[in-house]
C-alpha cells in the first residue's frame, strides 16, 4: 500500500480497505470557496480518487481573509484554475473534472449523475435547494455546510433513508430574509473548521467509519467554543422528489445571457458597442473601459435614452455578479431587451488589457 | 425556560439566550406549545415573524409546532444560514 497514505492505513479502523474505497470515490464539491477549498485539500490529499471542482466566480481580494488556498497572485484569476492548479500540485494522482460553470437547473442532473457524493460548499440557498432535490431524485448523499457569523452549521442529508436539507427546512428563505457572508461578514477561520467538518463526514461516508451526521444538524459556536447537536427525522414526502422545480432562485426566471471577458475583448476591437458598468462611482473611477457608461447597482432603473433597445448592450461589474443581478432587474421590465453579461468582471478584463 | 438562539434570530433579538420567569414569578401564562412560543415570541421581536423556515429544537431534538414545551425545557431557535 501506498507509503504516502500509511499514517491513516496504520489506523486500526481505518486500514487498507478504507484506502481503497477512498481511491474508488467520486465527489463533487460544489462551490471553491471558504467551505469548499478545506474540503478540497484535506480529500485530495487523503487520496479520494476523483474530484470535482464546480465554481464561475474569479478570486477577489476580499476573498483571501478566510479562502487561504488562493494567495495574492491569483486575485483576478477564474478559482476553478487557481484552485485546479495547486490541488494538482498536491497531489497528481487525483482525476479531477472541472465543472466551469455555476450549478444551476438546467445542468444540475447531468453534473451530478456521474458522482459518488455531493459537498454543499455554495454561499446561497437557491443552489443548496437545487442540490438538495437533484440528489434525492438522482439518490445520492450531500454533506451540508454553512456558515452566519461565528456560527456553522454541519450535516449529512439523504444519507440512505436519511431526512434531507427540506426536513429541516421546508421552505426557501426569500432573498431578503437571512443575508449572507457578502452581507454579513464571516470571521477568516470558521469556513476552515466548518468545511474540514465537511471533509470529515465525507470520508466517513466513503468509508464507513463511524457514525455518519445523517438525521442530526450540528451547530457549531465559535464565541462559546460550544457544539450543539439537534436530531431531526425524515418527512417521507420530501424523499419523493421527482423532478427539479421550474425555478430556484425567484429571479432565476430567465436566463441571463453572458460573454467571457475573451470574447467580449474581441467584439471590443471589432466593432462599437453599447456597455453599462454596475459598479459604483469610486469603482468606475478608479479604472473602466472607455466606451463604458457607469449606472450604479441601485440606481438602475432603466436604459439610458441614448441606448439603441434593438441591438445588443452588455454589462459589467467588478467580478460579473452584480452586472447578472442588474440584467435580471432589467429584464423583469423589459423581458425582450438583449442583455449580455460580461463574465469574470473587471477584474478578467484587467488581466486581458493590463 | 431558557432559549438558545442562533443564526439570524441571535441578531434580531441581540443576544444569544434569552429567559422567561416561570409563571408562578411572572404572573402571566407561559407559551404550551412551540406554536404558542413562536407567537408570543413574534410579537416581542416582529422580525422572527418573516422567517419563513425556522427549525425549533426542544431538549435537542426537533420539535414540530404541535409540540408541548415545558418550562424546563431548552429550545433552540435554529433558522437556516447560508454562507460559505
Amino acid at each position: 500500500m501506498d507509503a504516502r497514505y500509511a499514517r491513516q492505513i496504520q489506523l486500526k479502523d481505518f486500514g487498507p480497505e478504507a484506502q481503497k474505497k477512498l481511491a474508488r470515490s467520486r465527489v463533487l464539491v460544489v462551490g471553491l470557496g471558504g467551505l469548499g477549498l478545506p474540503v478540497l485539500q484535506y480529500l485530495n490529499a487523503m487520496g479520494v480518487g476523483t474530484l470535482g471542482l464546480m465554481d464561475q466566480d474569479s478570486v477577489e481580494l476580499h476573498n483571501l481573509q478566510r479562502q487561504v488556498l488562493y494567495s495574492e497572485v491569483d486575485v483576478g484569476r477564474m478559482k476553478l484554475e487557481a484552485a485546479h492548479e495547486k490541488l494538482m500540485a498536491q497531489n497528481t494522482k487525483t482525476t479531477f473534472r472541472l465543472h466551469d460553470s455555476f450549478l444551476v437547473r438546467d445542468n444540475a442532473l447531468d453534473v451530478i449523475r456521474d458522482y459518488d457524493i455531493v459537498v454543499d460548499a455554495t454561499d446561497n440557498f437557491p443552489t443548496r435547494y437545487l442540490i438538495n432535490d437533484a440528489c434525492v431524485i438522482l439518490n445520492k448523499p450531500f454533506i451540508y455546510g454553512a456558515l452566519h457569523g461565528f456560527e456553522g452549521h454541519v450535516s449529512v442529508f439523504n444519507h440512505k433513508t436519511g431526512p434531507t436539507y427540506r426536513c429541516l427546512y421546508p421552505n426557501m428563505p426569500s432573498f431578503d430574509e437571512v443575508p449572507n457572508c457578502d452581507e454579513n461578514g464571516v470571521l477568516g477561520v470558521l469556513p476552515g473548521i466548518i468545511g474540514t467538518l465537511q471533509a470529515l463526514e465525507t470520508v466517513k461516508l466513503i468509508t464507513g467509519m463511524g457514525e455518519v451526521l445523517s438525521g442530526k444538524l450540528l451547530v457549531f459556536d465559535g464565541l462559546q467554543q460550544r457544539f450543539t447537536k439537534i436530531g431531526f427525522n425524515t418527512n417521507p414526502k420530501n424523499k419523493k422528489i421527482k423532478g427539479l422545480q421550474e425555478h430556484y432562485d425567484p429571479l432565476d426566471c430567465r436566463v441571463v445571457a453572458s460573454i467571457s471577458a475573451e470574447d467580449f475583448q474581441s467584439i471590443r476591437e471589432q466593432e462599437k458597442i453599447q456597455l453599462i458598468d454596475v459598479r459604483t462611482p469610486d469603482e468606475f473611477e478608479g479604472r473602466h473601459l472607455e466606451e463604458a457608461l457607469n449606472i450604479p447597482l441601485d440606481a438602475l432603473k432603466s436604459l439610458p435614452k441614448n441606448f439603441k433597445t434593438n441591438r445588443k448592450i452588455f454589462v459589467i461589474c467588478e467580478s460579473g455578479k452584480r452586472s447578472e443581478r442588474a440584467i435580471r432587474q432589467l429584464q423583469k421590465d423589459c423581458p425582450d431587451l438583449n442583455l449580455c453579461n460580461v463574465a469574470g468582471g473587471m477584474l478578467k478584463m484587467k488581466t486581458l488589457c493590463p | 425556560m431558557t432559549i438558545l438562539l442562533f443564526g439570524i434570530t441571535k441578531d434580531i433579538v441581540g443576544s444569544p439566550t434569552l429567559s422567561f420567569p416561570t409563571s408562578s414569578v411572572s404572573g402571566k401564562r407561559m407559551p404550551n406549545t412551540v406554536k404558542e412560543l413562536k407567537v408570543y415570541l413574534g410579537k416581542t421581536y416582529p422580525e422572527l415573524n418573516k422567517l419563513s423556515s425556522l427549525a425549533v429544537a426542544v431538549n435537542n431534538a426537533y420539535a414540530d409546532d404541535d409540540h408541548i414545551i415545558n418550562s424546563y425545557d431548552e429550545i433552540a431557535l435554529i433558522p437556516p444560514v447560508s454562507g460559505g
